[in-house]
């Protein structure tokens, strides 16, 4: 196949950045995305070019490091997957492919493709977690944990942190990651002892990272490789306001 | 150099117990007056550096992704093993610890394996406490599930993401930690040397891999947790920024590097499709259970999978069921590995490349239908489809072994204490416990182990014999080891060469897969050390580095890790060269049965192999550390 690409490429944070257009030629359909790129920093570096810089690491979808905003979606074309899995049988030869970085005030460019996600770790250490210390624990099988819930636990606790549900949403609202998270931790009862702080923290600080709000346009749900469902969201916002009712905070 | 591995006196089972009680303590209130340095976030060091802060230690811990949670650890699928006996199956500390000496082909300290076993079972309980998912039984209870061969019970899980699950677990509680403002992580960050005052590890130089900016950071003792160097093969089942920069350059600082030349080879891989190949893709070895692995009895030169339909069973050879009746396709990794390559070794490989086997569902399909089988595999099936755009209910995969796991590493004592006093190796960083082959499930296990329940004592015991004061970075060994580093940073950038990094590490793999990979001899490894040593030469006269030093420069990146990847190379090939027996993932041609199979010699090579490094471009000197075996008996595996 051969293919011309339309890149940003941006120096750093503070540059104001912009496209690039190139060609690349034999592009084998059994190749990935990202491999498909390695062959054009190669080209580009045996040219004397600054090769495109992107985020990636484990390759397989799970560590949720790349994140490329390709055609104008999240993770390309492809349902439920990540775009180090996506292949290139998902193109035809003469295609134009359009290759962005994620767009979101929380998420500033670092460089060219690749962005800052640290406030993510940031809403999770606001509360998304058990506050135990390693040991002195009761033994696993003293909490008994129905299969369903434990699947319900599982299907949120899924999210990889890949931030396409933020720059796919119009408001780069953060809800569904956050949600995941809550959701996981309020379904199992290791969760509740700190259900409501847990909730009104992440929100807080989700908020103070500059996310916006969820205007329910499920255009999340629709790009998460992971598919975790909306519904987490909308059980949030219960947790949420049952928090907020009993809280002492104002 | 003396080696000693300090394992304690006693009884095996009282090993442990006895050598906490006699560690040296540090005071709760006088924690807080020591900074411990943790490199790496995956499950060992997530675990490590999360227990140290609530112990009341300073930490400051550094990953080279944008966060740690997306460390390589995330990605183990099957399973993490604990002797928890939940099923009633004849589980015990003993039998998990004996299974892991003899999977381990009786090239592992028994004292560790012990203490590992004895572990065990507290890391369920800790990451359940944490609110990781493992799978359930309808009662409620926890679930579990044989794996790799053992013939219990005994592997827990969490779907296809056990590693994902169990590592956000750690990443929770150290989440916790640095909101507590115990742990300071410092992300997107590399280190790049250790720093040595009077000989004890004192602090680290690093790069922030976004300014570009040297930095060095002071601490009483520093724990490398950097994962293993199977990339050292290129192609490999890790991450792609998987490295060994950490722990090479602590070896060349004084750090003994233990059984180099162990590597574990995984049999169910999905095949190379061509030169653009970055990485190789795991799949669960579960399939193993209902697939059967076949080739053409007569050459046939690029059979593709869906032609491999028409040919009839008496032109087939189920190649693993004729030679092993007994284990047939469920032979432990290693000896899969190795049939695998010699068939395609004999030219019966299949597909475009010639180096594929199949795994064929389709008579498992006709025995328990479709449903069965998409209920146990489905979401391995769909993940083959879409990388090869084969569809595997309709026709037999194909499959061909790739690199896996790194058993050796930093030798490290009892304490995971390397040679250099205050460094500290743990996960599949060091060498310690699963000899010369892994058992399925049990590095998550040895991860979070040395991370929750073992270092968290032991460093104590150290850091009690420290003073208080904190030595300034502006010291003149911090100075120092940043000039260093500088001037190689300097060096890679101007060479100004034509070769890529990317060229270089492709060629390296190549050497290192063809002859230091699943099968070696000496003609082969004598002629694999020149080629790296030429390569080497070439390297650091005509690689292409672009950019600068300070801004986001990934190709300055790799070829830093390029660099020790090439040094780490050779060092293993002399490690296979002079372990002239073969033991597990060491196949060694010149010692085998008459059979075929692989062949000890406990007489000679009942040590560890530990290198000492001795000078640039010289030779690394052997240091032995006997093995003592006083509570298994070794004898000869056979899966006939
Ligand atoms: C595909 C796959 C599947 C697997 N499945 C299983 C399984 O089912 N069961 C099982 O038991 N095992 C499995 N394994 C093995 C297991 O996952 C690993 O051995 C284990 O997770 C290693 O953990 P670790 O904490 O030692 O290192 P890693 O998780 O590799 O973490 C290394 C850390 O060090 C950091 N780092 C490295 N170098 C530097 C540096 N120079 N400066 C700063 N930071 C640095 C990295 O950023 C990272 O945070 C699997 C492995 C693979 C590849
Ligand atoms: S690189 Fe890990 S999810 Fe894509």
């Amino acid at each position: 196949m051969n293919l011309t690409l339309k890149v940003w490429r941006q120096k750093n944070s503070a540059d104001k950045g912009g496209f690039e257009t190139y060609q690349v030629s034999n592009i084998s359909p059994d190749m990935s995305f990202l491999e498909m790129f390695d062959v054009l920093n190669e080209q580009l570096v045996n040219s004397d070019q600054d090769p495109i810089h992107f985020d990636h690491d484990c390759r397989e979808g799970i560590c949720g490091m790349c994140s490329l905003y390709i055609n104008g979606k999240p993770h390309g074309p492809k349902d439920a997957i990540t775009t180090c899995q996506l292949h290139m049988r998902s193109f035809s030869d003469g295609d134009t492919i359009v290759v962005e970085p994620w767009r979101a005030k929380a998420f500033p460019v670092v460089k060219d493709l690749v962005v800052d996600r640290t406030a993510f770790d940031r809403i999770i250490q606001a509360g998304g977690y058990v506050s135990i210390n390693t040991g002195g624990v009761p033994d696993a099988n003293e909490i008994p944990i129905s299969k369903e819930v434990a699947n319900e636990a599982m299907d949120a606790a899924t999210c990889i942190g890949c931030g396409a549900c933020v720059a796919a949403c119009k408001n780069a609202s953060a809800m569904l990651f956050v949600s995941a998270k809550v959701s996981q931790l309020a379904v199992l009862p290791q969760g509740q002892v700190e259900r409501k702080s847990r909730v009104e923290n992440m929100v807080a600080t989700m908020d103070a990272e500059g996310f916006g709000a969820c205007t329910n346009t499920g255009a999340c749900e629709a790009v998460c490789p992971k598919e975790i469902s909306i519904t987490n969201i909308a059980r949030m916002n219960r947790e949420y306001f049952q928090a907020k009712i009993s809280s002492k905070k104002i | 150099m003396k080696l000693n591995s300090k394992i304690p006196e006693g009884p095996i089972a009282e090993k442990w117990t006895k050598h906490k009680f006699n560690m040296k303590l540090v005071n709760p209130a006088n924690k807080r007056k020591y900074d411990i340095i943790v490199v790496g976030s995956g499950l060992a060091g997530a675990s490590a550096a999360a227990s140290f802060a609530e112990l009341g230690y300073n930490v400051k811990c550094f990953c080279f992704q944008d966060s740690p949670r997306r460390a390589h650890s995330i990605a183990a699928q099957g399973g993490i093993n604990a002797a928890k006996n939940y099923q009633n199956d004849g589980d015990s500390v003993y039998r998990l610890f004996y299974d892991t000496i003899k999977g381990g082909d009786y090239r592992s300290r028994e004292a560790n394996v012990y203490r590992l076993a004895e572990v065990s079972s507290s890391i369920i309980d800790q990451c359940v406490a944490q609110g990781v998912p493992f799978a359930r039984e309808y009662g409620g209870l926890l679930d579990n599930r044989s794996f790799g061969g053992a013939q219990v019970s005994r592997t827990f899980y969490a779907r296809g993401q056990t590693g994902q699950q169990l590592l956000l677990g750690a990443y929770s509680a150290l989440s916790r930690q640095v909101a507590n403002g115990k742990v300071k992580m410092y992300t997107r960050t590399e280190m790049l040397d250790v720093v040595l005052i009077d000989d004890k590890a004192r602090g680290i130089v690093a790069r922030n891999l976004i300014t570009g900016e040297i930095e060095s950071h002071s601490a009483h003792a520093v724990v490398l947790a950097t994962g293993g160097y199977g990339n050292v093969f290129f192609l490999s089942t890790n991450a792609m920024g998987s490295n060994c920069t950490a722990a090479w350059r602590a070896h060349k600082k004084g750090a003994l590097f233990g059984n180099p030349c162990f590597t574990q080879i995984h049999p169910t891989c999905i095949p190379v499709s061509g030169d653009h190949q970055s990485k190789l893709t795991l799949m669960s070895e579960s399939l193993r259970n209902d697939g059967r692995v076949w080739v053409p009895k007569v050459a046939r030169p690029k059979l593709t999978a869906r032609e491999a339909t028409k040919i009839p069973n008496d032109e087939r050879d189920y190649f693993l069921e004729r030679k092993y009746p007994s284990f047939g396709n469920l032979v432990p990794r290693d000896v899969a590995s190795r049939n695998a390559k010699m068939a395609c070794d004999e030219g019966k490989g299949v597909g475009a490349t010639g180096l594929a086997v199949f795994l064929d569902f389709a008579d498992a399909i006709k025995r328990d239908g479709k449903e069965v089988i998409a209920a146990k595999y489905g979401n391995l099936f769909d993940m083959y489809e879409q990388i090869t755009g084969d569809n595997p209910y309709e026709m037999p995969m194909m499959i061909y072994p790739a690199v896996h796991y790194t058993m050796g590493g930093l030798w490290v004592d009892y304490n995971l204490m390397t040679t250099i006093p205050g460094l500290y190796a743990i996960g599949e960083a060091n060498f310690s416990d699963h000899g010369a082959n892994r058992l399925g499930a049990s590095a998550l296990m040895q991860g979070l182990a040395d991370g929750y329940f073992v270092i968290p004592y032991t460093i104590g015991d150290y850091l009690a014999t420290m003073p208080y004061e904190k030595i300034s970075t502006d010291h003149e060994a911090f100075k120092e080891v940043e000039a260093n580093v500088k001037a190689k940073i300097n060096q890679l950038l101007n060479i100004k060469g034509k070769r890529t990094v990317d060229d270089f590490h492709k060629a390296l793999g190549k050497i290192m897969w063809e002859y230091c990979g699943m099968s070696r001899n000496e003609d082969g490894l004598k002629l694999a050390k020149g080629k790296i040593q030429e390569l080497k030469k070439e390297f650091w006269q005509d690689v292409k580095v672009m950019g600068s030093q300070d801004e986001l420069n990934m190709s300055l990146e790799k070829a830093n890790r390029v660099a020790d990847f090439i040094e780490l190379g050779e060092l293993m090939v002399d490690d296979a060269l002079h372990r002239s027996e073969s033991c597990g993932g060491h196949f060694r041609e010149e010692s085998q049965t008459p059979e075929g199979e692989a062949k000890r010699k406990d007489d000679e090579f009942s040590f560890v192999s530990a290198w000492e490094f001795k000078g640039e471009d010289q030779p690394e000197l052997l240091q032995k550390e006997e093995l003592a075996f006083e509570n298994v008996k070794l004898t000869q595996r056979s899966y006939k």
